[in-house]
């Protein structure tokens, strides 16, 4: 399968501070793809060196095959949606779709058309009044009716409601299943990935912690629990994710394709949640430098 | 890309234009009527010599317009910089709708070259009108203009000719520069403002003197060349003269300096501070009663002179070129920061 995206040792320096570093993932096409992380982990730098707003400070990057914002043609492959959706606020709704025809080759005015209709977006309205959640809507029309084959939306959905935010990631949704395009979408909030996205990336500490298919992740992930022990105590190939002990008892997220037999532990399943956030928790996330991929 | 900036820009193209257009068509309204009247007047001074009272009379009544259009001149690079320069990328970097712009299907580069060449050119197109229009109408203002506005003085010449072009260019795309190094807009208003003041200021006093080698040359002095003659009451042995900022037969010239000069060559006064001459005042020549003329005879005679460093007038286009050329190549170099900044450091 063709890959959308690959990193090799991406990172990205602002003065002295790494915002992103030592990024190797391989997104395949087809995907829709959540990259998940606290506030301040790298997402939006990840998100800006894939759309190539920003230039990387070490390894490289490369979208559908070609260096980010080479050049038109690469710039027409790839939508964005920035964060907090920006549009010219002295523009008018028309003028954005005027503004989109006039400045990409693909530009597909029907379905520009037809999704303002739908949306009950008044044409001749400026984009500065619209609510958060119609200029959203709106960023995502200029996004979709580019035609991309890779759409990147960096928290689109951040600062809307819970209605808007639903709204939102239906309408996105819908468009993936009509016109087949690969999808990379970071939120810091799991809840909002998890009804739409089938691969899934978990950046904390501007490093990659975990990538891969969402059912994949989900099956080779476990919790157990049972009396303390130690974790050198475990079987081989049970790989500690996050552990968590009482006098008695001891909990842990660990990862292995084999079965488990030990009668000793209570074996439950992760929810992706869960998944996420025990690849975040920091105690055990220091000795283990490398990022885990999951195929 | 082309529709874009104008749908952005139109706004206040719209509004300079309306400005600009009042004023052409008030200078087009008074213009005739002033050229004829110094025409009229000039032509009634020649036939009793009295050219020198007529000009001074012409200009006083004329003066405050006169400042007023010099003033417009200079001022509108500076807007150019200030409104149209500072604000064009840092307003999209406040509203976050570069990030917008530059993932269309279209490279960061073309946009940037559309923005600064459209907007660019508006302003240049407007510092030209504007600039032509005001030099012809004070055509016969600036013939007539007392040495501290003559046409080569450095407040009158970068508001003639075709130099405002030149600095709407640099004031535009210096705003853009700073706008894109500060990428706040008030911020690079101001300091665009303070660089190209600076700028203006450095042009006239440090530059402009040197474009040519000045010409020097020494002058007997007479009516054309000096202010005023002073004695002192107590003494009555001590002359005092003090030189204009002109030299005879260069009218409109810039003088650099000029001094007084005794039969030695030893400056004795002169840039402002009056020069002494021991000799009587009480009797002789420069005694009360006699004429300034008679005076200034025999002072030449005992071989004072004026001593000048000056530009003539007939360098007034040549300058105006090459001062030009000196901007365009500032321009240039900016634009050229402009698109390697966009490029490396602006996301």
């Amino acid at each position: 399968m063709t890959s959308v995206l690959q990193a090799q040792a991406l990172g990205k320096k602002y003065g002295r501070r790494w915002a992103l570093r030592e990024c190797t993932v391989d997104i395949p096409a087809g995907h829709v793809v959540g990259l998940v992380g606290p506030n301040g982990a790298g997402k939006t730098t990840l998100l800006k060196l894939a759309g190539g707003q920003l230039e990387p400070t070490a390894g490289g990057i490369t979208v559908l095959g070609g260096r980010p914002a080479a050049g038109p043609a690469q710039l027409a492959k790839v939508g964005f949606v920035a964060q907090d959706t920006p549009v010219y606020a002295g523009l008018t709704v028309a003028e954005h779709l005027r503004l989109g025809a006039r400045l990409n080759p693909r530009w597909d005015d029907a379905l520009a058309r037809e999704r303002i209709a739908r949306l009950g977006l008044a044409p001749d309205q400026r984009a500065g009044r619209l609510s958060g959640g119609q200029r959203a809507q709106l960023a995502l029309t200029l996004g979709l009716a580019k035609r991309p084959e890779l759409l990147i939306l960096d928290e689109p959905v951040a600062s809307l409601d819970p209605l808007a935010r639903r709204e939102f990631l239906q309408g996105l949704m819908e468009a993936t299943v009509e016109h087949a395009f690969s999808v990379v979408l970071s939120s810091h909030l799991v809840s909002d990935l998890e009804r739409i996205c089938d691969f899934l990336i978990v950046l904390a500490d501007s490093r990659v912690r975990v990538a891969g298919e969402v059912e994949r992740l989900l099956a080779c992930h476990h919790r157990l629990s049972g009396p303390r022990r130690d974790p050198d105590r475990l079987s081989a190939g049970q790989q500690v994710i996050s552990a968590r002990h009482t006098d008695r008892q001891s909990t842990y997220v660990i990862r292995t394709d084999a079965p488990i037999h030990d009668p000793a532990w209570t074996v439950t399943r992760l929810s992706l949640e869960d998944l996420v956030l025990a690849y975040m928790d920091k105690r055990i996330a220091e000795d283990r430098p490398v990022a885990l991929e999951v195929r | 890309m082309i529709w874009l900036t104008w749908r952005q820009f139109r706004g206040s193209a719209v509004m300079t234009a309306a400005v600009l257009a009042v004023l052409a068509v008030a200078l087009g309204l008074t213009g005739p009527g002033l050229a004829s009247s110094y025409s009229a007047g000039v032509a009634d001074c020649v036939q009793d010599d009295t050219c020198g009272r007529f000009y001074d009379r012409f200009f006083d009544d004329h003066q405050l317009p006169f400042l007023a259009l010099t003033l417009v001149v200079l001022l509108l690079p500076a807007l150019a910089g200030l409104f149209w320069g500072a604000p064009l990328i840092t307003r999209e970097l406040e509203a976050g709708t570069h990030l917008l712009v530059w993932n269309q299907s279209i490279t960061r580069r073309r946009w940037l070259a559309v923005k600064l060449a459209f907007v660019g050119l508006a302003a240049v197109v407007a510092a030209c009108l504007c600039g032509l229009a005001v030099t012809w109408w004070s055509g016969p203002l600036d013939k007539s203009a007392v040495p501290e506005f003559a046409l080569m003085a450095p407040l009158v010449f970068g508001a003639r000719g075709i130099a405002p072009m030149g600095y709407a260019a640099f004031a535009f795309v210096l705003g853009v520069t700073v706008g894109m190094l500060v990428r706040r807009m008030l911020p690079a208003m101001a300091l665009t403002l303070a660089l190209f003041a600076v700028v203006q200021l450095a042009m006239p006093l440090l530059v402009r003197p040197h474009l040519m080698p000045p010409v020097t040359s020494t002058f007997e002095l007479g009516e054309a060349n000096v202010g005023g003659i002073g004695v002192e009451r107590d003494e009555g042995q001590t002359l005092h003269i003090v030189l204009k900022q002109a030299v005879p037969g260069h009218p409109g010239a810039w003088v650099l300096s000029s001094e007084l000069v005794d039969p030695s060559g030893r400056a004795v006064g002169g840039d402002g501070e009056p020069g002494g001459i021991t000799m009587s005042t009480t009797s002789g020549p420069c005694a009360p009663s006699g004429g300034m003329e008679m005076c200034l005879a025999e002072v030449n005679r005992l071989g004072y002179r004026q001593r000048a460093a000056f530009q003539p007038l007939d360098r007034f286009w040549p300058f105006q070129w090459i001062e030009t050329g000196i901007y365009a190549v500032l321009t240039a170099c900016l634009t050229w920061l402009c698109f390697w900044w966009i490029r490396r450091r602006v996301s």
